[in-house]
Formats: structure tokens, C-alpha cells, sequence
């Protein structure tokens, strides 16, 4: 197990170079640059030697490869540079947001679980009954409905409840406030978009708890189980459930990592300062040294997710084997 | 008749009306306290406003500054009214023919962090923004040409000398980007410090920046304004979507936006609020213009490019532009409402202005046919922002295709719209706009000339330029007027360079509790807020 760890994690590495070379040299190929957008982007007229300046101080009249060996031995020297855009060091931009989005992240899944393991489990075990079909109908509700859309309802019922039975509009904080600073205004202002993502991410979840829970009640050790006088809910429990849950993992931390990183719609709706949104205004102030780190931490992310899930597998099924 | 004297009775009503409304809202007493928060949709780079153009940083940092004048805040909506907000006294008087500005400074006026302002501050600042060392970057330089030297006789007293005199110098120090740094931070910190740090001499000192989330001021104590400001504090929220910003201050999560509304979420707010939001309009000094590339044919052909202008109805496409986007008044060259501006009837003579449609689209076709372009195909370049550039380049390529053109737009991100306008050039027609903070018509009106760094029309035109050069020295403003007629005569319609669309309309609907507060003709100004109060 031990010599498989480290050996998953030593294929991390080339990974992450591959990563690194495309999206530092997919991002060049970008025509602009951040200093044309900061000076002369409001339309306002800027002297090429203004902007020939900025691009020195920036680093971006070297060489290419200069920039990229410069971006690889901020890895070694734990120095992921400056934010193009605001001067400010990347891991403090980053450091700022990544709590939020992680708890949005949380929240998310947490919903999304509540919702899509009972719903699931229900659905199988009462196939092609009335239940089954509005399970089904919510869950394929989920999945054809964008967050942002379900988002912006939220807001526009919010206000409109609101304003109808208590005379003034009321929405959901717009800034930020950590959860141990102000616990009701966090949960206030993050609960909205944990359900408008979750609700997407449960109705796959559903869908694919039901399939798998079907699949597994049909294989022969349940039958043997149902045939010794076992009662359901042991069986469900704990001959079927477990089995059925490796695919619902798989994509529980798919969406989990997806969350950290793909938040980019919901996270303006609902005003998060997270590192969906980071990811939005650094690619369109063309802020290259951000946009880089953020994809190198989605990276990251998902390469972590999917070493977490297939050790999380050995747990689930203990016939998996590590060689 | 009685229909006349029914028409005289109301307006003397309505008259009667607004001037009993303003007086009345004049004698509001403004209440002290409380924090005014509101939201900002964009991120500011840095907080250095002599190098930043971005209204995001005027939005958020301003109130920490002073300026050495600014425009007047209770009258932001004439472009000529200038009043001290460092200097003593009222803005002063040239003289040596004009060439000599002499400013004396308020005394006891004291940075945020104590030190007192002097003379040698505001030569500092300036000469930063006039006379960057090689290597510092100064984004308002140009603004600046005529000034030879600025010395400081003692210190509360200023001078500028001018190399020539010219009408632009006063509005260009009214820029309200001319922030006053403290020499001293200058000296010790270099001329870097200022993009990350804040020590100014504003009405509110900096508190707090949460990059993307919010910036907080407290109020300055020892303001050189006394009795002011009047609110404990703000919090500018950053706020990535318009939408969102109109919900905010629906769901009162901020008192206002200070950018500008389309028509549409004015009436929304409106109809959600009423009589808590309090609507406030303004010409705005921002115009999408049409840029036909010069070096592309058949765009060097002037009929081809008077078709162009010729086949948009300016006056039909006010009245329902006007409804959806941010667009309202047609005008010429200058700022609609400046007294150098073109009148209706002096609009009128010119090619695309006329009042009859159906005869400027018939000369547009029969100038396309003399041409050898009948039935002209080409592709509009277009910025990826909704408001007001889609639907204003949208209106525009129907307005083409009822002269029987064929135009394709192409839509880009402002990354890429600004590489293909200003480097690779490889446009028919783009999209350009002219957004200006202080009216300063001699200045902003250089756009038109080929030679301006910010044209990207790729022409030359020297009668243009030999014009321009005339409106430069004269110093008579009714001359000034008629040459601005003949300027604009030569670039809109003779030669028809540019094609001038809509001017943008300023609509601030903000919560009515939000007072002192005035709308200017541009939304890089009044945003100091030491003149906001809030009605709670």
C-alpha cells in the first residue's frame, strides 16, 4: 500500500509539468496583454511607452522561456509570484479566497448528499413506483437546471418574499464574513448558493446512487441474503449500499473538485469572493501569472481528489488490491 | 391660443415646482453619522490614481485623497465650474497673458498621518504626474503639455507656468486622478509606494482593502473642510455583475452604484421601491464612435465612408436606444450640453443628421453605387460588453443593412477587441468609444485627428490638424465655437473619419436615503463623498 502511495504521488509530478507547459503556453497565445487592458482599457488613450514600461516591470519583455523557467522556479523556491493586476502576492489573493470557496465547496456537498443518498436509495428500492418518478423528475430537474438560473431565482424570490410579507426587500449578504467572526451572517449569505450547487450536484448523485443500488440488488449475494430471512434495511444497509457507492464517490469528489475551481457563474451571481470568480477577472484582465496558479491549484485539486477516492476505495471494497 | 397659456401655465407650475423642490432639498439640514456603503462593479489595479484610468479606483480611493481644485460638487453638471478643494479661495486667474497660475493653499490642512501639507507636496505629486523620472509611468502627462515649470515661492503658494496659454490647463487639474501625495512618502518610500498604499488628505482615511470582497474609510477628524464630511465611514463592496449591483440596492445591501444604470433597471427599482429610490440623470461625456479603417478598401473611399454615416437614423434611433441601453442624445464632436457643442439646427447640416431618413439612405446608395460597392459587405468589429457596445452595434448594422448593406459583426473580448483595434489593426469597421472625466472639449476632440494616439481610423488629415491647431491658439470662445463647427463639419461629414453614434446617458437610481449626493456629466467625478449624508 505504502510503496503504491508512493508511487501515485511520484505520478503527480509529470502531471503537473504537463499542465504547467499548456496552460503557460496556451495563455500566450491569447492575443492582448494586461498592460493594454490596465492603461488603456477604459478607452482612454495610453502612451506606448507607458505601456512598454508596465510590460517591463512585468516581466513580459523577456523571452518566453525566460517567463517560464522564471514561473517553474517559483515551485522550487515556494514563491508563486505577484498578480499581474493588483501587485498583490498570489498566495495572499489566493489565501483570501480559498476559504469561502472551500466552505461553499463543503456546504455543497453536504447539501447534495442530504439530498441524493436518501433520494437515491428511495428511488431503487421503490423502482417504477410513483416515488421513483418524482424522484426522478427532481433529480432530472437538477440536472437540466443551471445553479446560476436556480441562483438568480433565489435572489429574485428572496427579495419578492420579502418585500410582500415584510414590506422591505431583503437579500442575502454580499460580502463575505468568516463563519467564526459571524456565524448567521456566513451561513445567511452561503447557504443560497450551497443550495443552488448542491441541488445540481445531488440530482447526478441521485441518479447515480439509484442506478448503482439497482445494480447491486440484483447480484446474487442479496438474493442469498434475502433468502436467509435478512431484514431490508440490513441488507440495503449493509450488503447493498456499500457496494453501490463506489461510482456515487467517484462522483461526489469529481464535483467537489469541480466546486473548488468551476464555481465561476454562481460565484457572481451571488457575489463570492472566491476563486471562481478570481479565476474570471484575472483571464480577462489578462493577468497571466494568476491564471496560471489557479489552473496549477485546480490541477492540483482534482490529482488530489482522485488519489483521495481510490484510497477510499480499498475502504469501500475491501477486494481491491494495491500492487 | 388658449392652447399656449395652458401650455405657459404648466411649465410655470412645473417650474414653480422644482424650484420649490430644490430649494426645499437645499434646506435639508445634513445628518451626521452613519456608513454609506455601495457597490463598485470592477476591481481596481492599484491605488495610484496618477497612473490607473479606471473609474474602480476613483470609486474606491478618492474620498481618501484631496485635489489641488476639483469641480464644483454642488454644481458637477457645468464642465466649467471649478471651485478649491487644497488651494484657498477661488480657483485663480491667469496671468501673464495667461501663461501664470499662482494657487495659494488652505493652511492647516494635515495628512492622514499628521505631517502637514505644504507647497512642496503638491509640486511633489505634480511633478510625478507632469515630469515622471524616466522609468515612472504617468498616465495624464499629455494632459499637461503646456506647463514649462512649477515652483513653489513659499510654502503655501504654487505656481504653474504655461509655455503657451490654453483653456485646457484648469480642467486638466480638476482631473480628479491628480491625487496629492505627501513628498515625504515620495521621498522615503519611492514612487511606487502609492499603488499599494494610502496617505492622503481626504475627507475619509483608509481602513481596510479585502481584495475583490470590499474597502473601508473612517472619517478624517482633522478634514480641511469644516464640518465635513458628514458620514462616519463607507464601504465600497465589490460587485461582479450589474445584475447583481441593482438587487443590492433593491435588497438594500448598498445605498447606490455611482457608474450608471440602464433605463431598464431604473424603472425596476422604481417600481420595486418607490418613493426609497430617488433617480438621478445626466448627459454623460462617453460616445461610441465608428471606425472605418483608412487603410482597408474600399473605407479610403469618402463616399464610402459618408454612406456609412449617412445610413444611421441618429434622431428615431435616440428615441428607442434610449429605452434599453445607456445611450440617449445625438451631438456632434463636443459634449452635448457644453456651450461649444453643436446646436439641433447645426447638427442638421451635417451628412447622417439630417431630419429626413428616407432621402440621407437614398444619397448613401446612389454614393455606394458611384463608389463601384452596391449592396457594400463588410464585417463591424465589436467589444463583448452588453452595455451599451452590443446593442448599440447591433442598432448600428441594421441601420446599414436598411441601406442595403451586408455587415457580419464580429464580437470580441476586450483582450483580444483592443489587439485587433490598436496593434494588428486588420478591422473594416470597429467600434471605438471617447470617455472622458472633466469636459474639456478642446482635449477630448482631439480624438478626431489622425495624428492622436488614440485614433485608430489609420488616415491623415492635415486641413484637420491645421484647424485644430487654430482652435488651440484662439483664445476668443465664440471663434473657438465656429472653427469647432468647421472641424467637426470637415471630420464628420465631409470627410466623415469617424461616425459619432450616441452620446451615453447617466442614470444613478439610488436609495432616496443617500443625500448631498450630485450626479455629474461623467462617472469618474464627484466621488470625494465628503458632501454625502445619510437621511436615516
Amino acid at each position: 500500500m505504502i510503496k503504491y502511495l508512493i508511487k501515485r504521488l511520484m505520478l503527480l509530478l509529470p502531471t503537473l509539468l504537463g499542465a504547467a507547459v499548456l496552460v503557460f503556453f496556451l495563455l500566450r497565445l491569447v492575443p492582448g496583454d494586461v498592460c493594454e487592458i490596465r492603461l488603456a482599457g477604459t478607452g482612454l488613450y495610453a502612451d506606448p511607452a507607458e505601456i512598454e514600461l508596465c510590460r517591463k516591470d512585468l516581466g513580459l519583455d523577456q523571452p518566453m522561456f525566460v517567463q517560464f523557467f522564471q514561473f517553474l522556479w517559483g515551485y522550487v523556491t515556494f514563491d508563486l509570484g505577484k498578480s499581474m493586476w493588483t501587485g498583490a502576492p498570489i498566495t495572499h489573493e489566493i489565501s483570501l479566497r480559498f476559504h469561502l470557496t472551500l466552505q461553499v465547496a463543503i456546504m455543497s456537498t453536504v447539501v447534495a448528499i442530504i439530498i441524493a443518498i436518501p433520494f437515491g436509495i428511495i428511488s431503487a428500492v421503490k423502482q417504477n413506483t410513483w416515488i421513483d418518478y418524482i424522484v426522478r423528475w427532481f433529480s432530472i430537474a437538477g440536472i437540466a437546471m443551471p445553479s446560476f438560473w436556480l441562483g438568480i431565482l433565489i435572489i429574485l424570490g428572496l427579495l419578492i418574499g420579502t418585500q410582500e410579507v415584510f414590506g422591505e426587500p431583503w437579500m442575502p449578504p454580499i460580502e463575505f464574513k468568516p463563519i467564526w467572526e459571524d456565524p448567521v451572517w456566513n451561513i445567511s449569505q452561503l447557504i443560497w448558493p450551497a443550495v443552488a450547487t448542491g441541488y445540481r450536484y445531488s440530482a447526478v448523485a441521485t441518479r447515480m446512487t439509484r442506478s448503482a443500488l439497482l445494480e447491486v440488488l440484483r447480484e446474487d449475494y442479496v438474493r442469498t441474503a434475502r433468502a436467509k430471512g435478512l431484514v431490508e434495511k440490513v441488507i440495503i444497509n449493509r450488503h447493498a449500499l456499500k457496494n453501490a457507492l463506489l461510482p456515487v464517490v467517484t462522483i461526489i469528489s469529481i464535483e467537489f473538485a469541480f466546486l473548488m475551481g468551476g464555481l465561476v457563474v454562481t460565484e457572481q451571481v451571488f457575489n463570492l469572493n472566491g476563486l471562481g470568480r478570481l479565476f474570471v477577472e484575472s483571464v480577462g484582465a489578462q493577468d497571466f501569472n494568476m491564471t496560471q496558479q489557479l489552473v496549477m491549484l485546480v490541477v492540483l485539486i482534482f490529482v488530489m481528489m482522485n488519489f483521495f477516492v481510490d484510497i477510499l476505495y480499498a475502504w469501500l471494497d475491501p477486494r481491491i488490491r494495491y500492487s | 391660443m388658449s392652447n399656449t397659456y395652458t401650455k405657459f401655465a404648466v411649465y410655470l407650475a412645473v417650474g414653480a415646482g422644482l424650484a420649490l423642490g430644490v430649494s426645499a432639498a437645499n434646506a435639508e439640514t445634513p445628518k451626521m453619522g452613519g456608513t454609506l456603503e455601495f457597490v463598485v462593479p470592477g476591481k481596481a489595479p492599484s491605488y495610484d490614481g496618477h497612473i490607473e484610468t479606471t473609474y474602480a479606483m476613483i470609486h474606491r480611493v478618492r474620498p481618501f485623497y484631496s485635489l489641488l481644485i476639483r469641480v464644483n460638487p454642488d454644481n458637477p453638471s457645468d464642465p466649467s465650474d471649478f471651485v478649491c478643494d487644497l488651494c484657498d479661495g477661488d480657483v485663480p486667474k491667469p496671468t501673464e497673458n495667461g501663461t501664470k497660475y499662482t494657487f495659494k493653499l488652505q493652511k492647516g490642512v494635515k495628512f492622514h498621518n499628521g505631517t502637514p501639507l505644504t507647497s512642496a507636496d503638491v509640486k511633489a505629486s505634480f511633478d510625478k504626474i507632469i515630469f515622471p523620472p524616466e522609468g515612472v509611468a504617468s498616465a495624464r502627462k499629455s494632459f499637461f503639455k503646456a506647463v514649462s515649470s512649477i515652483t513653489t515661492p513659499d510654502a503655501s503658494t504654487i505656481v504653474f507656468k504655461l509655455a503657451f496659454p490654453t483653456g485646457s490647463f484648469i480642467p486638466a487639474l480638476a482631473t480628479p486622478f491628480n491625487f496629492v501625495y505627501s513628498k515625504a512618502d515620495l521621498d522615503a518610500h519611492g514612487y511606487s509606494w502609492h499603488k499599494m498604499n494610502i496617505n492622503g488628505s481626504g475627507a475619509f482615511k483608509f481602513v481596510e482593502h479585502q481584495k475583490g470582497a470590499f474597502m473601508t474609510g473612517v472619517k478624517n477628524p482633522d478634514y480641511h473642510l469644516k464640518g465635513r464630511p458628514y458620514l462616519d465611514g463607507y464601504k465600497a463592496i465589490t460587485s461582479a455583475k450589474m445584475a447583481l449591483s441593482i438587487q443590492a440596492i433593491r435588497g438594500n445591501r448598498a445605498a447606490a452604484e455611482f457608474r450608471g444604470f440602464p433605463p431598464k433597471a431604473r424603472d425596476d427599482l422604481v417600481k420595486a421601491l418607490g418613493n426609497k429610490i430617488t433617480v438621478q440623470e445626466s448627459d454623460w461625456n462617453c460616445v461610441l464612435l465608428g471606425t472605418p479603417n483608412h487603410k482597408i478598401k474600399p473605407f479610403d473611399d469618402t463616399r464610402v465612408r459618408q454612406a456609412l454615416t449617412l445610413g444611421i437614423d441618429r434622431w428615431s434611433g435616440s428615441k428607442y436606444l434610449s429605452k434599453i441601453a445607456i445611450v440617449k442624445t445625438v451631438g456632434g464632436v463636443v459634449f452635448p450640453s457644453h456651450s461649444l457643442a453643436a446646436t439641433k439646427e447645426e447638427l442638421m447640416k451635417l451628412k447622417g443628421y439630417g431630419p429626413d431618413i428616407k432621402a440621407s439612405r437614398a444619397e448613401a446608395t446612389k454614393l455606394l453605387k458611384e463608389a463601384g460597392v452596391p449592396g457594400l459587405k463588410f464585417t463591424f468589429h465589436n467589444r463583448g460588453v452588453d452595455q451599451p457596445y452590443k446593442i448599440v452595434g447591433t442598432w448600428m448594422i441594421d441601420q446599414w443593412k436598411k441601406t442595403g448593406m451586408k455587415v457580419d459583426q464580429q464580437v470580441n473580448p476586450t483582450p483580444v477587441f483592443y489587439d485587433t483595434l490598436r496593434k494588428k489593426k486588420t478591422f473594416d469597421v470597429s467600434v471605438d468609444f471617447n470617455c472622458q472625466s472633466v469636459i474639456n472639449p478642446i482635449a477630448d476632440i482631439t480624438k478626431f485627428l489622425g495624428s492622436a494616439g488614440n485614433n485608430y481610423g489609420s488616415y491623415e488629415d492635415q486641413p484637420l490638424e491645421d484647424i485644430y491647431n487654430k482652435i488651440l491658439k484662439s483664445g476668443d470662445v465664440a471663434e473657438q465655437r465656429k472653427l469647432i463647427r468647421q472641424y467637426e463639419k470637415h471630420a464628420l461629414s465631409d470627410e466623415a473619419r469617424l461616425m459619432i453614434s450616441l452620446w451615453w446617458y447617466k442614470i444613478n437610481p439610488h436609495r432616496s436615503y443617500m443625500k448631498g449626493w450630485k450626479i455629474a456629466p461623467s462617472h469618474y467625478l464627484n466621488q470625494h463623498l465628503d458632501n454625502v449624508w445619510l437621511d436615516k
